[in-house]
C-alpha cells in the first residue's frame, strides 16, 4: 500500500499535463472537474497510503522510495526519492484534502473567468509541488517543491496580470521568497559539507554528532528560508500583497498550505534545533513578535482579505513560537487546524466577494447574514475557531502552543496571550463589519447589485471545512495520552528532540481557563465595539493600517536605491567607466597608429585583413626561428 | 570506424565554402533549406558520435592524428572527451535551430555559407587536440561572425562588429604570445618543438613564467566568455547581431572561453591555475553580481540577455576555479544548459522583434494576453535561466555553488546572491513585456506552428535535462575527474567533524 505513494504525488502532475494540453478544449466546467478529480484521487490514495503506514509498528513508520538518481558527481549523489514518515504523511493528508475542497470551490468561484482552465493548470501544478516539498527525500528535492510552490504562487498571484498591482505582487512574492531560498541553498551546502550527503535518512542518522555551532548555523540558514516562505519578520511584506490573487489561491496557498512550508521545514529539521538552544530561542522570539505584529495590523484593515492575510502572518508566528519552544507537535497541530479554519475564512470571504460583485471593502458591507446564511454561519464558526473559544479546534491547538511557551518563558507567553486576545478581537470586528450592523452596500445607482448566497459548489466546501474547524481539536485532546492521537502519531519524528515542555495537569487546566477567558474577552470586545458602529478611526490608527510602515520603509531603503544603482550601473558605470577605460586604451593604440596613417583607408575589412596578415607573418617568423 | 570527428569538423565548412561558388542562377530560396539540411546531417553525425561515446572513460576517444607540419611538431589531431562532447552536441543542436529560425532575407547565399563555416570553426575548436590547430579554429570563428554581424546585423551592426573584432583579436594576440612562449620554453627544455597539448602539459617552467603565460591564455578566454571586466563588447555584439548569429554567439561561442580554461589553463598550467585561482574567482563573482545588477537597469532585451550571460558565465567560471569535482562537473554541465536557454531566449526575442520591430521594454506591454503560447514558452525558458529546480539551469548552478562552497566558502556566499538577483531582473523584464495591458491595444499574433517547432526541441531539452541531468553527467564526470587528477599536485582532502569527505 505504501508503494502507492508515487501515484499520489504523480496524480496532480498528470492532471497538470492533461489540463496544460487539453484544458482549453475541455472548457468549463470540465477542466475544473478534471483538476478536482486528480486531487481528489490523490487524497483517496493518500488515505490508502496512510492505512499502510499506520499498520506498521510505531518505530518503523518510515518509508523511503528511491525512484531514480537525479544527479551525481564525485561524492555527491542526489536521488529522486520519497521520504514518508508520520510528519510528511500528516502533511500529505491535509494538503490533498484541503486542496480538493478548494478545487471544487474554485469551479464555482472562477466560473466566469476567461482563463478558467489555466487556473486549474496552475492549481494542479501547485499541489504536485507541495507534495514533492513534503515527501521529498533529500534537501534538493524538497527545494524543488519549495521553488515549485513559489513559482505557482507567482503565477497565481499574478493570475490577473492585466492589473499592474497583481503583476507586481506576484513578482514581489517571488523575489522576497528568493531571499529566503538563498538561505535554503547555503543551509544545504553546510549540510553537505558536514555530512557528505543531502538525503534525510543519512543526515538524521548522523545528526547527533554535530557541534552546537554547526547546528546553529544550519538551522538558522534554513530558518531564513522559512522566514521567506512563511512570511515572518522581516520578510512578511509579500503575503499581504499576495491577496491580489484569486481568493481560492489565498485560501489554498497563502493560508492553508504553502506558507506553512516553513513550519514544516523547521519541524523536519528538528534534530538540528534540538542541538541548538540559540536557534530555538531566535525562532521563538521571531515567531511571537510576528504573531503580535500580524495581530495588531489585522485590527485596522478595511479589506476583507487583508485582515485574513495579517491574521495568517500572525498565526504562522504562533506556529514558530511552538517550534521555537520545542512544542513541535503543537505547531503541527496548529498548522492543521489553522488550515481548516483559515481556508474556511478565506473561502467565506471569497463567497462574500463573489456575492457582493467583487467588493472587498468591509466598510461597504454589513447585514450580509440575511442574504448569505450559509456563508455567515460557517464564517462565524471560523471566527470562533481562530479565536480559541472552546470547544472549537483553535482552542486546543493554540492552547498547546501557549502552554509550552509558558513553560519556556512567561514573557513569551504574555506576548502570545496578547496576540491571542487580539486574534479573537480582529476576527470579531471583521465578522461584525461584514455580516452584522446596517447594510452599507445599497447602491442607488446600481440597485441590481444585490448580495446573494453562493451556489452549492461553493457552499458545500464551506460546510465541510466548518465541521473540520469545529471538530479538528479531536486530533489531539489533552485528556490523557490515549486520545492524544497526533502526539502519539508524530512521536517517532521528534524522538531525538528533548521531550516537549510538559505542564502539570493542574497548571494545564488553569492555562486552559485563561485561554478561554482571553478568547471570550476578545469576542466580547469585538461585539461591544463593532456591533452597531463601523467607523471608529481611534481604533484603526494609520500606523496599524500600514503595518508600521515596514513595506514603505523597504521601498525607501531597498527598492528605490536598488533601482538607482541598477540604472547607474547600466547607464554610467558600464558604458562610461569600464567601456571608457577600454576606449582610452584603444585610443592610445590608435594615436600611435596615426604615425602609420597612410596605411589607413577606413575599411575595417582591410584592417582585419592586415591584422590577420600580420599574425601569419609573425607566426611564420617564429616558426622558422624555432626550426632553425 | 566511421570518421565521426573528421566529418563533424569538415562537413559544414566545406559545403559552406562550396556554396560561395554556386552559380547565381541557383534559386535563392533553396539556400536556407540547404543550410538546415547540412546542419541536420551534422546533428545526426553528432548524435551517432554521442551514442558511440563510451561512458565511464575519462580520456580522449575517437582520437585520430595526421602529420601536418612535422618540422614544427604540428599535427592535425582530433579527439573528444566528456568535456568537449556536449559542447559539440550543443553546437550541432543550435546551428540547425538557428538557421531554421532565421528571418534574414538579404543575400541568403553568403549568409548560409558563413553560418556553415562558423559551425566548422566552433566544432573544430572543441575537437582539435593541438594548440596550433586550436588557435587556427579559435581565430576562424571571428571571420564569419564579423561578416554576419556587419552585413546582416541591426543598424549599429558594423560598429559592434568592429568592437567585437578588436576586442577578441586583442585577446587572441595574448593567446598567440602565450602559445609561442610555451612552445619555446618547452623547446628549450626538451629540444623538441611540439604543439601537442598532451606533450606541453609536462613543460617545466618557473612559476613566474607559468603565471605570466597562464594570464596571457586566460585573457583571451575571459574576453571570449566574457568575464567581468572584459565584457563590454558583448552587449553591443549581442544586441546588434542578427538573432541567428546572437544564438551562436551567446549559445556556443561564449563556451569557447570556458572550454579553453579547462582544456588549456588547467592542463598546461595547473600550478598557476591554482595559485591565481583566487583572482579569477573574484572576477567571476564580481561578474555575477555586476552583470545581474546591470541587467536590472537595462531596457533593451538583447542587451539584458548579454548582461545576464555575463552573470551566468561568472557562475561557470566560479565552478571551474573551485577545483572540486562537483563544481567542475556542474560548470561543464552548465555550459551546455546555458547554451540551450540562451538560444531559446534569443529565438523568442527574434519572434517578438519580428512582430513589434523593437526590443525596448518600455515600448512592449501586455503580450501575455495576446499570445499565451509565447508567454508560456518564454516563462519556461526564463525560469530555466533563473535556475528553477526541475529545469536545466538548476542542477549546474547548484553543483557549481556547492562545489565552490566546499573550497571557497565566501565566494560561494556572494555567488548565491546572483540567485536572488537573477529573479529580480528577469521577472522585472517579464512583467514589463508580458504583463499589464497594451495601452495601444495593438494586435500581436501568437506563435505560428513553425515557430513552435523551432522552440519545442529546446523546451524539451530544458525540461528533460532538468529531470535527467545524469545522462550528461555520467559522461562528463570521468573526464572532469581526469582533468582534476592531472592538474592536482596534491589531492585536497578536508576533514569535517564527521569524517572525511573527498574534496576533489
Amino acid at each position: 500500500m505504501l508503494s502507492f505513494l508515487p501515484y499520489v504525488v504523480g496524480l496532480p502532475l498528470l492532471g497538470f499535463f492533461v489540463l496544460l494540453f487539453l484544458g482549453r478544449r475541455l472548457g468549463r466546467p470540465a477542466a475544473g472537474i478534471v483538476g478536482s478529480v486528480a486531487v481528489g484521487l490523490a487524497f483517496a490514495g493518500s488515505l490508502f497510503v496512510y492505512s499502510g503506514l499506520v499498520s506498521r509498528p510505531a518505530n518503523q513508520r518510515i518509508y523511503v522510495d528511491r525512484l531514480f538518481s537525479w544527479f551525481h558527481s564525485g561524492s555527491l549523489h542526489v536521488n529522486v526519492s520519497l521520504y514518508l514518515d508520520p510528519l510528511s504523511m500528516t502533511m500529505v493528508l491535509f494538503v490533498t484534502g484541503v486542496a480538493f475542497l478548494i478545487h471544487i470551490y474554485s469551479i464555482g468561484y472562477m466560473g466566469h473567468d476567461e482563463r478558467f482552465h489555466q487556473f486549474f493548470v496552475y492549481l494542479n501544478l501547485f499541489v504536485f509541488s507541495m507534495l514533492i516539498l513534503v515527501v521529498g527525500g533529500s534537501l534538493p528535492l524538497t527545494f524543488l517543491g519549495w521553488e515549485g510552490v513559489g513559482t505557482c504562487s507567482y503565477f497565481l498571484i499574478a493570475f490577473w496580470f492585466e492589473r499592474p498591482a497583481a503583476a507586481s505582487a506576484g513578482k514581489k512574492a517571488f523575489i522576497v521568497n528568493r531571499i529566503g531560498d538563498a538561505g535554503f541553498l547555503l543551509g544545504s551546502f553546510m549540510v553537505y559539507k558536514y555530512f557528505g550527503s543531502l538525503s534525510y535518512s543519512h543526515i538524521f542518522s548522523q545528526s547527533s554528532g554535530v557541534s552546537h555551532e554547526v547546528a546553529t548555523w544550519i538551522s538558522l540558514l534554513f530558518f531564513v528560508a522559512a522566514i521567506g516562505k512563511s512570511a515572518q519578520i522581516p520578510l512578511f511584506v509579500w503575503l499581504v500583497d499576495a491577496m491580489e490573487g484569486p481568493t481560492p489561491v489565498s485560501a489554498l496557498i497563502h493560508a492553508a498550505t504553502m506558507v506553512t512550508a516553513g513550519v514544516f521545514l523547521m519541524a523536519r529539521l528538528n534534530p538540528f534545533l534540538a542541538l541548538s538552544q540559540t536557534s530555538s530561542m531566535v525562532i521563538a522570539i521571531v515567531g511571537v513578535a510576528t504573531a503580535l505584529l500580524g495581530a495588531t495590523a489585522a485590527t485596522s484593515q478595511n479589506d476583507i482579505k487583508k485582515v485574513l492575510a495579517y491574521s495568517t502572518v500572525s498565526q504562522l508566528g504562533f506556529m514558530f513560537l511552538g517550534i521555537g519552544t520545542g512544542a513541535y507537535v503543537a505547531a503541527i497541530f496548529l498548522m492543521v487546524t489553522h488550515a481548516f479554519y483559515k481556508a474556511l475564512l478565506f473561502l467565506g470571504a471569497g463567497s462574500v466577494i463573489h456575492g457582493m460583485g467583487d467588493e472587498q471593502n468591509l466598510k461597504k458591507m454589513g447585514a450580509l447574514r440575511r442574504f448569505m446564511p450559509i456563508t455567515s454561519v460557517t464564517f462565524i464558526v471560523g471566527w470562533l475557531s481562530i479565536a480559541g473559544v472552546p470547544p472549537f479546534s483553535g482552542f486546543w491547538s493554540k492552547g498547546d502552543v501557549l502552554d509550552s511557551a509558558f513553560v519556556k518563558s512567561p514573557i513569551l507567553w504574555i506576548f502570545g496571550i496578547v496576540a491571542a486576545l487580539l486574534t479573537a478581537y480582529y476576527m470579531g470586528r471583521e465578522t461584525y463589519l461584514a455580516f452584522y450592523g446596517p447594510s452599507r452596500w445599497s447602491d442607488p445607482i446600481k440597485p441590481s447589485a444585490h448580495p446573494h448566497e453562493s451556489p452549492g459548489v461553493m457552499t458545500y466546501p464551506l460546510i465541510v471545512l466548518a465541521v473540520l474547524a469545529l471538530l479538528g481539536g479531536a486530533l489531539n485532546l489533552p485528556f490523557g495520552s490515549k486520545i492524544a492521537f497526533l502526539s502519539n502519531w508524530l512521536a517517532p519524528v521528534f524522538a531525538s528532540a528533548p521531550s516537549a515542555p510538559q505542564v502539570s495537569s493542574s497548571l494545564e487546566v488553569i492555562l486552559g481557563v485563561v485561554d478561554a477567558v482571553v478568547a471570550l474577552t476578545g469576542v466580547g470586545l469585538a461585539i461591544s465595539l463593532w456591533r452597531s458602529r463601523w467607523d471608529q478611526p481611534a481604533l484603526e490608527p494609520k500606523t496599524l493600517q500600514k503595518a508600521y510602515y515596514v513595506d514603505a520603509a523597504y521601498d525607501a531603503a531597498v527598492a528605490v536605491p536598488g533601482t538607482w544603482i541598477a540604472r547607474e550601473s547600466n547607464q554610467v558605470i558600464d558604458p562610461k567607466v569600464i567601456d571608457g577605460a577600454v576606449k582610452t586604451l584603444t585610443d592610445l593604440v590608435s594615436n600611435t597608429g596615426k604615425l602609420t596613417r597612410r596605411l589607413q583607408n577606413g575599411y575595417v575589412r582591410s584592417y582585419a585583413l592586415a591584422v590577420s596578415f600580420g599574425v601569419v607573418v609573425l607566426l611564420g617568423y617564429m616558426l622558422t626561428r624555432a626550426s632553425s | 570506424m566511421f570518421p565521426y570527428l573528421e566529418t563533424l569538423v569538415f562537413l559544414p565548412g566545406v559545403i559552406g565554402v562550396v556554396i560561395f561558388f554556386f552559380p547565381s542562377e541557383f534559386p535563392k530560396r533553396y539556400y536556407k533549406g540547404l543550410g538546415v539540411a547540412v546542419s541536420l546531417v551534422e546533428l545526426v553525425v553528432a548524435a551517432a558520435m554521442l551514442v558511440q561515446f563510451k561512458t565511464g572513460v575519462g580520456g580522449y576517444q575517437m582520437v585520430s592524428t595526421y602529420h601536418w607540419i612535422p618540422t614544427f611538431g604540428i599535427a592535425w589531431s582530433l579527439g573528444v572527451d566528456g568535456i568537449s562532447l556536449f559542447l559539440v552536441v550543443l553546437s550541432a543542436i543550435l546551428f540547425p535551430i538557428a538557421i531554421f529560425g532565421s528571418k534574414e532575407t538579404k543575400d541568403p547565399k553568403s549568409f548560409i555559407a558563413w553560418m556553415l563555416i562558423l559551425e566548422t570553426a566552433c566544432v573544430g575548436s572543441f575537437l582539435v587536440l593541438d594548440l596550433f590547430d586550436f588557435f587556427l579554429m579559435f581565430e576562424l570563428t571571428l571571420i564569419p561572425t564579423y561578416f554576419l554581424m556587419s552585413n546582416w546585423g541591426f543598424s549599429l551592426g558594423g560598429r559592434a562588429a568592429v568592437k567585437f573584432f578588436v576586442y577578441t583579436f586583442l585577446g587572441s594576440a595574448f593567446l598567440l604570445i602565450g602559445i609561442l612562449a610555451l612552445v619555446f620554453i618547452h623547446d628549450g627544455g626538451t629540444g623538441q618543438v611540439t604543439f601537442s597539448i598532451v606533450a606541453l602539459a609536462h613543460t617545466q617552467m618557473s612559476s613566474t613564467a607559468g603565471r605570466l603565460i597562464f594570464l596571457a591564455f586566460s585573457i583571451a578566454f575571459l574576453i571570449k566568455a566574457p568575464v567581468f571586466p572584459f565584457h563590454t563588447w558583448s552587449p553591443d555584439a549581442y544586441s546588434q547581431s542578427p538573432i541567428t548569429a546572437a544564438i551562436v554567439l551567446g549559445g556556443v561561442m561564449a563556451k569557447l572561453g570556458t572550454y579553453g580554461i579547462i582544456r588549456f589553463d588547467f592542463q598546461l598550467f595547473p600550478q598557476a591555475s591554482r595559485s591565481l585561482g583566487w583572482l579569477i574567482l573574484t572576477l567571476a563573482v564580481a561578474g555575477i553580481v555586476y552583470g545581474a545588477v546591470t541587467a536590472a537597469g537595462e531596457s533593451h532585451l538583447s542587451r539584458l540577455v548579454a548582461y545576464s550571460s555575463l552573470s551566468h558565465m561568472g557562475f561557470i567560471v566560479l565552478g571551474l576555479f573551485a577545483f572540486t569535482q562537483i563544481g567542475l562537473s556542474g560548470a561543464v554541465l552548465q555550459m551546455f544548459n546555458h547554451g540551450i536557454y540562451t538560444a531559446a531566449l534569443f529565438l523568442l526575442l527574434g519572434m517578438i522583434y519580428a512582430r513589434r520591430k523593437t526590443l525596448d521594454t518600455s515600448k512592449l506591454a501586455g503580450i501575455q494576453s495576446k499570445a499565451p503560447i509565447m508567454a508560456g514558452i518564454f516563462t519556461v525558458v526564463m525560469l530555466a535561466s533563473i535556475g528553477l529546480p526541475g529545469l536545466n539551469g538548476f542542477v549546474g548552478e547548484f553543483m557549481i555553488l556547492l562545489g565552490t562552497f566546499i573550497t571557497h566558502r565566501w565566494w560561494a556566499v556572494i555567488g548565491v546572491s546572483g540567485v536572488i538577483l537573477s529573479a529580480v531582473y528577469m521577472l522585472w523584464a517579464y512583467q514589463k513585456v508580458f504583463h499589464r495591458r497594451d495601452p495601444e491595444q495593438r494586435s500581436f499574433k501568437d506563435l505560428s506552428i513553425r515557430e513552435i517547432a523551432t522552440l519545442v526541441p529546446l523546451v524539451i531539452l530544458i525540461v528533460g535535462i532538468g529531470i535527467f541531468p545524469n545522462v550528461l553527467l555520467s559522461r562528463i564526470n570521468p573526464s572532469v575527474h581526469k582533468v582534476l587528477s592531472n592538474s592536482t599536485t596534491q589531492s585536497i582532502v578536508y576533514h569535517s567533524s564527521l569524517g572525511k569527505v573527498a574534496g576533489r
